[in-house]
């Protein structure tokens, strides 16, 4: 059901998370790919790790999002080249930004949020919109959940204005644990909503000794 | 007497049929340090002789990575290399990109030699001053070919560039019989024993060499230095093999006077 005949673009659903610790940092997303309302498949994943400290989770349209993915991960393989190390995640947030916002004027229907451990090991979470404007920040969501999602996190983990005194982090004083769990709690909620997400979650957390990967069933309906 | 006047441009013919300014390009390939590659059917080694314009400057690079499965080493002029390093990487990232997978090692040296042999034949341009030792892995096995800036490529079992390489190919000519079955470790000694002999006497450090490796399993690297000293090591408490054999046998290194005489009646080298 295309909007118009020459409408090149397609919402493949799907929600993606991100929270920064103090020294980790957990990327989520479902792995429902959906048209219309019809689901193509259950078992999709939204996720790319780029670097051995930064992940990219993006929800949007995936044939935009596998080009994307691919054309990181291609000039991160000619950083290393040049550079003889791997990108810090800042340096790829920085890219991606740009990357993005050289199809301005077509732009890659991706909705990112990008996740990983900055130069000092502290978690670190950019969320960009479709063109390419990003943040730093301690915790995003992005996709058709992402309204569902974000006022929890909010509720949960919103830091103090920058403008008081002491300045603190926006990195949550939560555990890895407590924050794997907020994230599964946070799914489970999207899930029963919204109808894009859904069947499973997968869960990736970075910190120091690397990266694993956890996967959680959600409802399938 | 007659290669002077036929030399000029590397787009005139001699009257024996020759480009003497691909010629001489050749001839800057052995003025640059050694490097020497050798393969078995699972592994194949680039190995290269670090060398220092003086104590005060560190050592040019010789080794570089094109992809996870391809390398390569360098002898000659170490600009040129870097470029072509530069375009070979660009040549793996676009094929892994469009067909998401390794670009075959022989289609790579393919496009490199097409490459230099466009060098070869425009007045505006010249040849690439730079001979590469293309060692890589794909479905086909290990691989070892030589691409020469004529724009010739040849695959080798096991090949050495550079000054003095005569000595270290003396040695590999009567070894590479079984290199389709060496171990890895055997692999990289030999690497080792045939730089030595380019050194000619000379005591072989980790400082003066830099190894790498590529093969199932494991992606092309450069190897670390420590491990580098304990093979070292490990020669130095075996020594009295391979050694003094290669002495007695090495000829004497004849390639810097190689290109002297002009006579006509010469078979043109295609490379030593």
């Amino acid at each position: 059901m295309a909007l118009r005949g020459d409408w090149m673009y397609e919402n493949n659903g799907g929600t993606c998370v991100a929270i920064a610790g103090i020294d980790y940092c957990v990327v989520a997303a479902d792995t429902r790919l959906s048209v219309g309302y019809n689901i193509l498949t259950r078992d999709h994943s939204k996720i790319c790790s780029l670097t051995d400290k930064c992940v990219l989770a993006s929800s949007g349209f995936q044939g935009d999002i596998r080009a994307l993915h691919k054309n990181l991960a291609a000039r991160h393989l000619l950083y290393q080249h040049q550079h003889n190390k791997q990108m810090s995640c800042p340096a790829m947030g920085q890219l991606l930004s740009n990357t993005l916002y050289y199809k301005r004027f077509f732009p890659y229907y991706a909705f990112n949020v990008l996740g990983g451990l900055d130069n000092e090991g502290k978690g670190c979470v950019f969320t960009y919109d479709a063109v390419g404007s990003y943040e730093r920040v301690g915790y995003s969501a992005q996709g058709s959940g992402s309204t569902l999602i974000m006022p929890v996190l909010d509720n949960q983990l919103k830091s103090p204005s920058p403008l008081l005194l002491p300045a603190r982090d926006a990195v949550t004083p939560l555990s890895e644990t407590e924050a794997v769990d907020l994230v599964k709690d946070v799914f489970a909620s999207a899930t029963e909503r919204d109808i894009y997400t859904g069947d499973k979650l997968e869960i990736v957390v970075i910190n120091a000794s690397g990266i694993k990967r956890e996967y959680l069933e959600l409802r399938k309906d | 007497m007659f290669r002077n006047q036929y030399d000029t441009d590397v787009t005139t013919w001699s009257p024996a049929g020759r480009l003497f300014q691909v010629e001489y390009s050749m001839e800057a390939v052995k003025q640059g340090s050694a490097a020497v590659g050798l393969r078995s059917k699972t592994h194949a080694v680039l190995a290269a002789v670090n060398k220092a314009a003086s104590d005060l400057a560190s050592h040019q690079r010789k080794l570089f990575r094109a992809d996870h499965h391809v390398g390569v080493a360098i002898a000659g002029l170490t600009a040129d290399g870097r470029v072509l390093s530069r375009f070979l990487r660009n040549e793996c990232i676009n094929h892994s990109f469009v067909y998401e997978s390794p670009l075959p090692v022989s289609r790579l040296v393919v496009q490199l030699a097409d490459k230099a042999q466009v060098c070869t034949q425009r007045s505006w341009k010249r040849p690439f001053g730079v001979g590469l030792l293309v060692a890589g892995l794909d479905e086909t096995g290990a691989h070892l070919y030589y691409n020469c800036p004529s724009g010739n490529y040849f695959e080798y079992q096991a090949f050495a560039i550079g000054s003095r390489s005569q000595a270290a190919k003396t040695f590999l000519e009567r070894r590479f019989h079984e290199y389709d079955t060496y171990s890895r470790e055997d692999l990289i000694k030999d690497a080792l024993f045939a730089i030595k002999e380019t050194l000619q006497g000379e005591k072989l450090t980790t400082q003066l060499c830099t190894v790498a490796i590529v093969g199932e399993g494991e992606a092309f690297h450069i190897i670390d230095q420590q491990t580098i000293q304990d093979y070292i090591d490990a020669m130095e408490l075996s020594t009295g093999g391979p050694d003094e054999e290669a002495a007695a046998a090495a000829p004497p290194s004849a390639e810097a006077q190689g290109g002297g005489e002009g006579a006509s009646s010469e078979p043109a080298p295609m490379d030593i």
